[in-house]
């Protein structure tokens, strides 16, 4: 494969860490209600356990963006085997076990085989900004760090027969509080066309912010695929199936009306229910930045859908 | 079995009733001004659900006035029932000010075309728009002006915009119905209440 690119989102519309920073230094400073500020700051210590990752520089061409705080991304999630509120995960995602953990691989494949985390960390792995655009209209922008997914393919050699690629997350109702209830159809199920998971963008993610994964963030290993809408990044994988047919997802299966396969960031198309034009670039108060179609990685993957109409494949 | 409070109580009770009810506000302006991060990141939807959530505990407990006055005995809850119900205005304002502004960036033509396309915001804005005029002929010189028949029948549209609140709140959440549908049972009960005691009332009259 030829050097890989990809546009990373500009810096400017987020809210840069040093400034999120100063605010608190301000407050603890300023003497308003020291304890108020004390536990203000005990909301965002992260529940799980974290460590510091090796990773290749972004290979982009260095545009580099100033991520969303590390603080916020960790603190409002859409986990729902963790509870459907967005502070839920972080609040009791503590309790899950990453470790030991496989993630088994089979399905049309020539060497089907069960990975082990350890080793998918000892792999090469490089940190890729991307933005993350999520279905309810608003956006993050993430230092992600891991590897493409076409990487592991290559391992278990898919046959002619994988059309289609489908993850599984974990289900532990003891250690999830969200899976006791019938939310969605548990396991969480995603899927993508095998192109799309084989496309270089496809990143098989075991950490973030030059971390292992926090656990509310899909530890310890999640799919990102940064065109599409966040909902198809399952988290906490455990299996991945080489499939001859698409897939039922865990979000079709919720509401097939609302919440396609594709699931391609696309501004005009809007969900039945809100408008997709506009995203908030979180925390911004304002949705103020026009969504981009295939939320800006339209150069990369377009071509994947050519004379598809996207509106009915949504 | 009715009692009342003694009359010099009334209005320092209002007062407190009526800081109470701006302690949601307060809040809300103190954590933009001073505690940004308590927002969370996504301080605008925080905002919008803060208020939208404040604009039907104001309407259930409303409603909740004469019910629990019957059951009670405790006449003098009549005399809050106004400041209640402008507070559930008052909140809405702010909700669907928080969404033409953070939503909408105040293009108002965009706004209208969404109000249009979503059933959910065509809804809250019927809603709202509804509860406009219970706003503005809330005051004693309109209950005068009106007559009290015509007045009392103009106020009865709290129950459809009661009921469009609570359908406004389940058609937005994506997938958990806990809270609306926590809403909804309480809204049902307290229209419950009216139904049975408007048969009870017929039938007492043919009796």
């Amino acid at each position: 494969m030829s050097r890989f690119s990809f546009p990373v989102p500009k810096g400017s519309e987020i809210t840069p860490r040093e400034t999120y920073l100063n605010r608190r230094h301000f407050m603890a400073g300023a003497g308003v209600a020291g304890a108020l500020a004390l536990s203000g700051a005990g909301a965002f210590a992260a529940p799980s356990v974290t460590e510091p990752l090796k990773a290749l520089a972004n290979k982009a061409p260095v545009l580099t963006d100033k991520p969303t705080a590390k603080e916020l991304a960790t603190t409002y999630n859409n986990y729902y085997e963790f509870g459907t509120s967005k502070a839920d995960p972080a609040r009791n995602a503590s309790t899950l076990k990453v470790r030991p953990w496989t993630v088994e691989i089979g399905g049309e494949v020539m060497k089907p085989r069960t990975l082990g985390i350890e080793d998918l960390l000892a792999m090469e792995l490089e940190e890729r900004i991307y933005r993350m655009r999520c279905v309810e209209a608003w956006s993050m922008v993430i230092p992600w760090v891991g590897m493409s997914f076409s990487k592991i393919a290559a391992l278990v050699e898919p046959t002619s027969k994988a059309k289609y690629v489908k993850f599984t997350s974990v289900a532990r109702p003891e250690e999830m509080p969200g899976v006791r209830s019938r939310v969605l159809d548990w396991p969480y199920t995603e899927g993508l066309r095998i192109d799309e998971a084989m496309h270089p963008l496809t990143l098989l993610t075991l950490g973030m912010y030059g971390e292992t994964l926090p656990n509310q963030s899909g530890a310890p290993v999640r799919i990102v695929t940064p065109w599409k809408y966040g909902f198809k990044n399952a988290k906490s994988i455990v299996r991945i199936d080489f499939v001859a047919e698409q897939p039922r997802t865990a979000w079709m299966t919720a509401g097939a009306s609302e919440y396609g396969f594709y699931a391609n960031v696309n501004p005009e198309v809007d969900h039945p229910r809100w408008s997709q034009k506009n995203e908030r670039p979180l925390p911004a108060f304002f949705a103020s930045r026009a969504t981009e179609k295939f939320n800006g990685y339209g150069n990369e993957v377009a071509s994947l859908y050519s004379g598809m109409d996207l509106a009915a494949n949504f | 079995m009715s009692s009342s409070l003694p009359k010099h109580w009334i209005a320092p009770l209002k007062g407190l009733v009526f800081l109470a009810a701006l302690v949601p506000l307060a809040r809300i302006i103190y954590a933009i001004a001073l505690d940004p991060i308590s927002l969370g990141a996504n301080p605008a939807e925080s905002i919008l659900h803060m208020t939208g959530d404040w604009v039907i505990y104001f309407l259930l407990i409303t409603l909740a006035v004469t019910p629990l006055r019957k059951l009670t005995g405790w006449n003098d809850l009549i005399k809050f029932r106004r400041m209640l119900g402008l507070f559930a205005f008052f909140y809405a304002c702010i909700h669907f000010l928080s969404y033409i502004g953070f939503d909408r960036l105040f293009d108002l033509s965009d706004m209208a075309r969404e109000i249009v396309k979503r059933p959910f915001i065509l809804v809250g804005f019927a809603a709202f728009v509804l509860l406009v005029p219970l706003a503005i002929t809330s005051t004693r010189g309109w209950v005068l002006r009106l007559g009290g028949a015509r007045w009392s029948a103009l106020h009865k549209a709290i129950y459809p915009i009661a009921i469009l609140g609570v359908v406004h709140y389940w058609w937005l959440v994506k997938r958990d119905i806990t809270w609306p549908l926590v809403f909804a049972v309480v809204l049902a009960g307290l229209l419950a209440y009216r139904i049975v005691k408007r048969g009870d009332k017929r039938n007492r009259a043919r009796a």
